[in-house]
Order: C-alpha cells, then sequence, then structure tokens
C-alpha cells in the first residue's frame, strides 16, 4: 500500500508541475461551459418573423403590433395560408410564424377564448424557445392591460408548435455533451498518454523490474485522473448550475454515482489505448480520433442521433458517450432514478468490463 | 542469505527464441557475489534479451535459471525485491526533483521515511549533490543523471544491479567516474552485472563474456582473454573475435 500511495503521489507530481496539463484539466471544461452556454443562450435580437393572420381585425393588428414593437422581432414578411408556411421555414430567415385564426377579436370574447399558434423553427432548439416564451409574454401582457381597460373577461390561449424539431432536444444539452466530452477527454486522453510517456521515457521498464505489480502501476497511474475528473464533473454541474441556471432535477448523488462509472470507463479505454501506442503522440491521435471527434459528431451532443443515418445511429451506439448523455439528461432534467436508466448503466458498466479484460490481455501478452 | 561460494546468478542453458529468431542460444555462465560481471557484445548480438530475462521483464523460452538464489520461473516477485536496474534509456523522470525522485524509488523499494532521508543525504553527499536536491533531473548534465540514476538504483541495497549500456552517449571520462561508482559498489559485496559495448569499460570488469549473435564466444578475465587471443587490448580481442580468427 506504501508503494502504492508513493506511485500516485508522484504521479500527481507529474501533473501538478506542468502546466499545461493544468490548463487542459481545468481551463478547457471552464472555456467550453462559457463558450456553449453564451452562444446558445445569447439574447434575441431583431429575430425574423411571419404573420399569418385569417382574421385581420383590430385586435390581431394590435397584437402584431405590440410583438414588432418590442424590439425582439422583425417582420419578414406576411402570409396568405398555411401552405407556405414550410416553404418560409425552408428558407431558414424566418424563426416564427404568428398564426391568428378566423374571427379572432370576437372569440377572445367567448368563454373558450381565442387560439393564437405560435410555430417556430425549432432546429435551434433554444432560440425557439426563447422566441416562443417572448411572444407569449407579449401576448399576455397585451390580453391583461385589454382586461383592465375593458373590464371583461377575454381569453387567448396561445399554441405552441415546434417545427423540425417538436420535442425541442438539444435546450440544456450542452451540459451534459460537455461533461461527457470532458471526462473522455481527461481520463481517457490524459491517462493514455501519461502510459505512453513512461514507455517513451523507458520508466516503464523500470517500474516493471520494482516489486511493484503491474496492476498497481496501472492503478497508480490512474488514481489521480480519477479524482481530478470527479472534481471535473462536479465544477461542470456547478457552473452550468450557477452561471446559466441548468438545474439538477434528479439525485445529486446519483448523478455522481453515473459520473464515477463513466470515468472509470473513460480510464479503461485510456488503458486499453496506451497498451496499442509506444509514444505520446499516438497515445493522443488515437484518443482524439476515436473518443474525442466522435463523442462531438455522433454522441447526440450537437447533432440528434434521430436525424443520422442508420449505420451512424448503430455506430454511435458503440459510444459510452452517447449513453452517458442519456442517463444524465435523464437524471438532471426529468429527475429520474435507477428504474429508468438501469439499462444504459449496464451497457455502461459492460463496456468497462470489456475494456478492462481486453486491456490486461494486452498487458500481459506485451510482457512474454 | 546465499552462502559466500554460491553463485549469485546461475544459468544454464537459457535460450529465448522470438519466433525464428534465435536471440539467446543455450547460454550457461555464472556469477559470483561482488564480482563485476560484463556482456560485451555488438548491437543485436542479444545482451539486452539475457538482462531482461534475468530481471524477469521477459520470460525465457528455456532454460534453468536462478538469480540471488530465485528460480525466474516461479519466483519473480522475490528476485525484484532484491536486485536494481538502470537501463540504456534514462531511468528518472526529468519533470520531478532529485529528492523526489530518491523518494519515489525508496517507496516503491518499501524503505522506511527514516531510511530514504538518511540514505538519500549519503548518497547526494557521495555524489556532491547536496546543493541540487531541489533541482529538477532534466537540468541536471547527463553524466551526473546518470550517476543519480546509477545510485537511485541500488538504494535499497539489492544483492545485484543490472546495468544495460549505462554510459550510452556519455564521454570517456564521466564513464571512467561512473566505473568509480561501480567499484565502490561492488566492494559492499553489490554485485553488479553490466552490458557494454564500449572497449574500454569492459576492461574494468572482474570477468567479461562476450556474446555473438545470441551466443557466448568466450568467457574470463580481461587479461586473461587478451593473452588468449595475443592482442593489446580489449578491441583487438573483439575483432579478432568478430572475424573468428581462434
Amino acid at each position: 500500500m506504501k508503494r502504492f500511495l508513493c506511485f500516485v503521489w508522484k504521479e500527481s507530481l507529474h501533473i501538478f508541475r506542468d502546466y499545461r496539463t493544468m490548463l487542459i484539466l481545468f481551463g478547457i471544461p471552464v472555456a467550453q461551459i462559457m463558450l456553449f452556454g453564451y452562444v446558445i443562450t445569447n439574447e434575441l435580437k431583431d429575430i425574423r418573423i411571419a404573420v399569418l393572420d385569417h382574421s385581420k381585425d383590430e385586435a390581431t393588428r394590435e397584437i402584431t403590433r405590440k410583438i414588432l414593437s418590442s424590439g425582439f422581432f422583425i417582420l419578414d414578411r406576411t402570409l396568405d395560408s398555411a401552405d407556405q408556411m414550410e416553404e418560409v421555414f425552408r428558407e431558414g430567415k424566418v424563426k416564427e410564424v404568428v398564426v391568428f385564426p378566423p374571427g379572432f377579436a370576437e372569440k377572445m370574447q367567448r368563454l373558450s377564448g381565442a387560439d393564437i399558434q405560435l410555430v417556430a423553427d425549432a432546429s435551434d432548439a433554444n432560440t425557439a424557445r426563447l422566441v416562443v416564451n417572448h411572444t407569449s409574454a407579449i401576448i399576455r401582457d397585451y390580453l391583461q392591460k385589454r382586461i383592465a381597460e375593458t373590464s371583461m373577461p377575454m381569453k387567448i390561449t396561445p399554441g405552441v408548435r415546434m417545427f423540425y424539431n417538436p420535442s425541442l432536444k438539444g435546450v440544456y444539452m450542452f451540459v451534459p455533451g460537455i461533461m461527457a466530452m470532458i471526462l473522455v477527454l481527461v481520463s481517457a486522453l490524459m491517462t493514455s498518454v501519461s502510459i505512453a510517456r513512461e514507455k517513451e521515457y523507458g520508466t516503464m521498464e523500470v517500474l516493471l523490474v520494482s516489486p511493484l505489480r503491474a496492476s498497481q502501476i496501472i492503478l497508480g497511474k490512474v488514481t489521480p485522473y480519477m479524482v481530478l475528473s470527479v472534481i471535473n464533473a462536479v465544477s461542470i454541474i456547478l457552473l452550468g448550475n450557477l452561471v446559466f441556471g441548468v438545474p439538477v432535477q434528479g439525485s445529486n448523488v446519483l448523478l455522481l454515482g453515473v459520473s464515477i462509472l463513466y470515468i472509470f470507463l473513460a480510464l479503461t479505454i485510456g488503458i486499453f489505448i496506451s497498451t496499442l501506442v509506444r509514444t505520446q503522440q499516438m497515445a493522443m491521435f488515437m484518443s482524439i480520433f476515436i473518443l474525442m471527434l466522435p463523442t462531438i459528431l455522433l454522441s447526440g451532443f450537437i447533432f440528434p442521433i434521430e436525424n443520422m443515418p442508420k449505420i451512424l445511429q448503430w455506430f454511435s451506439a458503440l459510444l459510452p458517450p452517447r449513453w452517458f448523455i442519456v442517463i444524465v439528461k435523464s437524471i438532471m432534467l426529468k429527475a429520474n432514478g435507477l428504474l429508468y436508466i438501469w439499462k444504459e448503466l449496464l451497457i455502461l458498466a459492460g463496456m468497462s468490463l470489456l475494456f478492462l479484460v481486453m486491456s490486461f490481455m494486452r498487458f500481459r501478452v506485451r510482457l512474454e | 542469505m546465499a552462502a559466500h561460494n554460491t553463485p549469485v546468478i546461475d544459468v544454464k542453458e537459457m535460450t529465448k527464441t522470438f519466433g525464428s529468431f534465435v536471440a539467446n542460444d543455450r547460454l550457461t555462465f555464472r556469477v559470483e557475489r561482488g564480482e563485476i560481471f560484463g556482456f560485451l557484445g555488438a548491437n543485436g548480438a542479444g545482451k539486452t534479451t539475457a538482462v531482461r530475462i534475468l530481471c524477469g521483464l521477459s520470460a525465457p523460452t528455456s532454460g534453468q535459471i536462478t538469480v540471488a538464489g530465485y528460480d525466474v520461473w516461479t519466483q519473480s516477485e522475490q528476485i525484484k525485491r532484491n536486485i536494481g536496474y538502470m537501463s540504456q534509456r534514462f531511468s528518472l523522470y526529468e519533470d520531478i526533483t532529485v529528492y523526489e525522485n530518491i523518494r519515489l524509488f525508496g517507496g516503491i523499494y518499501g524503505l522506511s521515511r527514516r531510511q530514504i532521508r538518511e540514505r538519500a543525504g549519503e548518497l547526494l553527499g557521495r555524489l556532491g549533490l547536496e546543493n541540487q536536491r531541489d533541482t529538477l533531473i532534466a537540468s541536471l548534465p547527463l553524466g551526473w543523471r546518470q550517476k543519480l540514476a546509477f545510485s537511485i538504483a541500488i538504494i535499497h541495497r539489492p544483492g545485484i544491479v543490472f546495468l544495460d549500456e549505462p554510459t550510452g552517449g556519455v564521454d570517456p571520462i564521466t564513464r571512467r567516474q561512473f566505473w568509480d561508482l561501480i567499484y565502490e559498489t561492488a566492494q559492499s559485496l553489490i554485485t553488479v552485472f553490466v552490458t557494454t559495448h564500449y572497449m574500454d569499460e569492459a576492461e574494468y570488469c572482474d570477468r567479461l563474456c562476450v556474446m555473438d549473435e545470441g551466443r557466448i564466444v568466450a568467457m574470463d578475465t580481461p587479461y586473461r582473454l587478451k593473452q588468449q587471443y595475443g592482442a593489446q587490448d580489449m578491441n583487438e580481442v573483439f575483432i579478432k573475435i568478430a572475424r573468428k580468427e581462434i
């Protein structure tokens, strides 16, 4: 045990001495969170909308005027029929269409109230959500003022429809996505590089000749990164929460437990990569090309998996981050418990076991 | 503790093959306690393969081998505790300090804190590195690093220390200084097993084993080898052996 601790101490020295490592470990997560957070939650300004007014009465004109004078929206065009809607969205400039049904002003005063339909282009899910919320707020505001003026009961029910992405996937996605990416980066890339470094410098031989067991060497290399990754996971969640208000609806303990499982998996992948390579550079390339890029492109972090070709969907099922993102979203946003995520957890656990066994076999082969 | 007259390394018919390539062909030799035993040969002669087997880094294909009285097939854990090792490639961690390296390897070999402190002081004193205690290894000259690496390789006072081309890349004067350290070590009855392709180093050994293409082609003291081949120095001996003029 003392031998082992001594080794962990040395490994930590490597990390803390090298400011570049520290920068990767702690700078990147913060930068990523800030970047993604601000890119996605940028404020609304000059959003182009279209109006489809079947009613053309004073109420609809007043509402349209209020929406356009709010400063958030610009009228791109007025439509004549619902058929034009798809074409307008396809062009991509218009982010929202406001649809007034026939006889709007009259219906407003009925008990059933008037419907107003807000159709948003949800391919950019976050903007769509913001646009719709703003428009609803303006309409609510109008309604309240009218009620105050006339002291008559009136009702408008905004109905929201999301075009392209009905369930609004993508909202809050960046926190789980960044966690998935950073933890893979830190755990797999850093461990594989640091083990490869021992091989490259010839210090691995010295360690193998020493009374340290192979398992102690590997564990010793991995332990500091495990600790750092957990700290990273916690700081990403905290940053997301404090700076961007991304909530953790579910159990914090469960979230932490799941993250530790995922980190463990990433570490076993890192160990496995290190058994395949001889140099640090190789380790870095392998980690980036087989882990980082697929994580960004195929894990559902940025591009929805449902929209991918079938082959890529299958491929993405092989990626640990894909399952991790599902789990984290489920816990953070839907407050789901173990009951809902056990399948994904089993997949992650199975993958860890697989990589552990494969690394172990490779390690033995190498010693022969 | 083994009795004084039993060999520290006893190798019979050690063979190592990689596919059809025979790296070590039925090597047989003994090394006595406190001896400086040299393996001389060109690159690819099989020196490093032999050392790696004796250290437990690689398994032999066949043969009876004991190191420090333990069998390489079954008792590699005990062997590891009783040997030191320094390889041709540099073996200290460059991004941590001199003292931290000492502490690390002391710890790995199970020394207590007090032992580490005492031996570190002694070691730094002997090498004249007291002022470099907190210097990063990366900023030490190569010659110093190698002396330090050697001293750290024997910090746990092993029965045997294996040096695999320890002085690669340093000048003859530094090599001479390095050998002074080796003599000191051998005097304290630590057996030194060294591989080299430098002829001046070969002269310094008590006994020498010349290897060629995986086989032992000559084994004796440098003095008697020179006599036997009628040569002025080891260089001539080596050339005559290589040309097979026996």
